[in-house]
């Protein structure tokens, strides 16, 4: 680096008040050892998950509330900031605190750079398969929706790049919302011969046959692998049932066991599953059933350092979850000896697009999928004078953004917009391209809805959304985040049972009446009835208000009270 | 071809249908309707209809349900027993207007596993009650319906 550009950064990470001092500036340019990492063993799997479609480099910031209670209190995955970087030793101003947490995201982003990219991920991937020869590379899903091009290519533009990165084994999610046909379409055309997509706990309706093969067997440097497949359990519920009418998913732990057993009499000395559970179903999963040597989770985009050892009847099972957009690349090694592993080492790298070179042939195909739609997609409609962002248990500010625009446009007192984990973020002061608000909205059932909704509707709607994420047992969580609230304000009690978390509900300085009606505003509604409606997709919606306002002051997030987070480690 | 468009092809419906009207199927089902028990509302009337008047906690009761219902109006429900001389399994929705949702007579020598759809309106529990040897035995499972979305 230039003496120049060193100086550059000291002024901008001065300027925006960053923790850092020079060691980590000097740090941020140089790639050093950051990804030197010495092959350990003979068994070797590279993990992404749940990029959301992310092709180019972009900022994502981790959230600054991940709650977590009963046995998930104050431990990984349910630690943010601080607490996150003390439990794993990662030290504050470093390059790896920025990635694996939001403190002094925006100063740390100017310094640090973009995260992720197919490109960049592209060239790490190579590195670590270069390195351990016969490494398979494992994605968890969620990979063919989350942009633009995705939506617009029905995830052919994800596919391509999936394979042009050398994908070998995938299972899925949001890759059902394309429709049950051409999910099979890509696994039976494109992925024939080159990816095994694996799912054992999706099976028909009417007769419970598998849809898809529920493992792989493979040999690698000698040693026999099982990789098991666990597609998410609730993707008919999470996401509209139409989309895969014929097809019932669910955790199965009792197939899952019969499968480990199974390809363990076929001779697997490594059983991994790659799962879309999320990480609290995950680790209870670890905890009952027997034979698993290491689950590799996604979903609930945790992007947590360490693997977590889990004991069971059957000896010890790690999980791990590898975050989300890109941004992170799981290296899991284990080193077998005689047919039993006797030691393992793991590693969530994080992919800065600064300190990896782009691979050229991946570039190129990027840059062909998106030549028709460049234009289109880098549109500025508004600018930003705050930062956007998205995740968090209960807002956002980009979710505040689309709560404020839905109702604006559509004259409504109150709007939902749900809890997803998926989208990327805006440092301030950026133009909000037609692409970022894709980011944020691009699914295959982005309709608006504007409905009259009774007082005790709207806390039937709260209380089921709250008990999604808060039921005490993980398997009756889906793994979302609470729905975002537009208009209305209400106090929330985690620890509360299933209907009684929801209080305080106010518009204004009037309480909520149960029985008086109220407009609300919405999308993505999952019944058939909402997309027959055929109304307006939400992009439109905000692309009208951003264009109407031009340049975005910082939204006022609205948040519910949330009654005992006294010492949780998962709120900052 | 699929199990499903062969048993399409081959007419199913009709066979069933065949089947019911040449009383193929035991008319016993019928007359041991217990329309008491399909009328009351909570699991202890249930019971009682039945002639129970306690109830046992079981391990050896195995329910087979989902967490979460992917469609509350067909929720797959199985049921299976360990006990030794299986009566009868009945399914209870505690939470359905009517909580008695199925009723199986197990004859002597019959492995004790049966599975049906029950229809649920709102989250609940579900449980097995299981008369063996003349006794009642329960197993319990929460059964959760959501309004769906927001997921993930």
């Amino acid at each position: 680096m230039q003496r120049r550009e060193f100086l550059n950064l000291l002024a901008i990470a001065a300027a925006s008040g960053a923790a850092l001092n020079s060691r980590d500036l000097l740090a941020a340019t140089k790639p050093g050892k950051f990804y030197e990492l010495p092959r350990f063993g003979n068994v070797h799997f590279l993990h992404m998950t749940d990029c959301h479609a992310q092709l180019k480099p972009i900022y994502f910031r981790e959230p600054n509330v991940n709650l977590g209670f009963g046995g998930a209190l104050n431990k990984a995955p349910h630690l943010v900031g601080e607490h996150l970087l003390r439990e794993f030793g990662v030290r504050r101003g470093s390059r790896e605190a920025h990635a694996f947490t939001y403190l002094d995201f925006e100063a740390a982003a100017k310094v640090y750079g973009k995260v992720g990219g197919f490109a960049h991920l592209a060239t790490l991937v190579k590195q670590m398969k270069a390195s351990r020869p016969g490494a398979l590379l494992l994605d968890g899903g969620d990979t063919w929706q989350g942009s633009a091009t995705a939506l617009w290519s029905n995830g052919q533009d994800m596919v391509d790049a999936c394979l042009e990165l050398g994908v070998d084994v995938m299972t899925a999610h949001w890759e059902f919302t394309l429709g049950a046909k051409r999910v099979q379409e890509i696994v039976d055309k494109d992925f024939k011969g080159k990816v095994d997509f694996v799912a054992q706990n999706v099976k028909t309706t009417d007769f419970e046959d598998l849809v898809f093969k529920p493992y792989t067997l493979r040999e690698m440097n000698g040693v026999p692998i099982a990789i098991i497949g666990q597609a998410f359990p609730y993707t008919p519920i999470a996401n509209p049932r139409y989309f895969t009418p014929e097809w019932s998913f669910g955790i199965r732990e009792e197939d899952l066991q019969k499968q480990i057993d199974e390809v363990r009499s076929k001779g697997a000395q490594v059983v991994v599953l790659l799962s879309h559970n999320g990480m609290d179903v995950d680790l209870k999963l670890a905890s009952r059933v027997r034979g698993l040597d290491a689950i590799l989770g996604g979903h609930t985009h945790d992007g947590v350092p360490g693997a977590i050892p889990v004991k069971n009847a059957g000896g010890t099972t790690l999980v791990t979850n590898a975050g989300s957009n890109g941004k992170f690349l799981g290296v899991l090694d284990f080193d077998v000896k005689g047919g039993k592993i006797s030691d393992f080492r793991y590693k969530l790298l994080p992919v800065f697009s600064n300190l990896l070179a782009s691979d050229k042939s991946m570039e190129a195909l990027i840059a062909k999928i998106r030549a028709p739609h460049e234009a289109k997609l880098g549109e500025v409609l508004a600018r930003t004078d705050a930062m956007l962002y998205r995740r968090g248990n209960f807002n956002g500010s980009f979710d505040q953004l689309i709560l404020d625009a839905l109702m604006d446009v559509k004259q409504a007192e109150i709007a939902f917009s749900p809890g997803f984990r998926w989208g990327t973020s805006l440092l301030s002061g950026q133009g909000i391209t037609r692409e970022h608000v894709m980011d944020q909205t691009a699914t295959t059932y982005s309709y608006t809805t504007v409905s009259e909704m009774s007082g005790e509707m709207i806390k039937t709607v709260l209380e089921d959304v709250a008990d999604n994420l808060f039921n005490p047992d993980p398997y009756y969580q889906q793994g979302g985040d609470m729905v975002r609230v537009g208009g209305l304000q209400y106090a929330i009690n985690p620890l509360g049972t299933q209907g009684k978390r929801i209080a305080e509900m106010r518009l204004g300085d009037k309480p909520i009446e149960a029985s008086k009606t109220y407009k609300v505003a919405g999308w993505a509604p999952v019944s058939e009835a909402a997309r027959d409606a055929k109304t307006e997709p939400v992009w439109d919606v905000v692309e009208t208000w951003l264009k109407s306002k031009k340049r975005i002051t910082a939204r006022k997030l609205n948040q519910p009270r949330i009654l005992n987070t006294q010492g949780n480690r998962g709120m900052a | 071809m699929k199990r499903r468009e062969a048993l399409k092809a081959g007419g199913s419906l009709a066979l069933i249908a065949a089947a019911i009207s040449a009383g193929v199927l035991p008319q016993a089902a019928f007359a041991s309707w217990n329309k008491n028990a399909f009328d009351a509302k909570s699991v202890n009337d249930v019971v009682k209809a039945m002639g129970g008047s306690a109830v046992e906690k079981s391990g050896d009761i195995t329910i087979t349900a989902p967490d979460i219902a992917e469609n509350g109006a067909v929720v797959p429900v199985a049921v299976s027993s360990k006990l030794a001389n299986v009566e009868s399994i009945s399914i209870l929705v505690e939470k359905n207007p009517n909580a008695l949702a199925a009723q199986f007579d197990i004859p002597a020598g019959t492995e004790a596993n049966v599975g049906t759809r029950v229809k649920m309106g709102q989250s609940s529990n579900v449980h097995a009650v299981v008369k063996a040897g003349g006794k009642y035995y329960v197993a319990t499972k929460e059964v959760k319906v959501t309004l769906g979305g927001c997921g993930g």
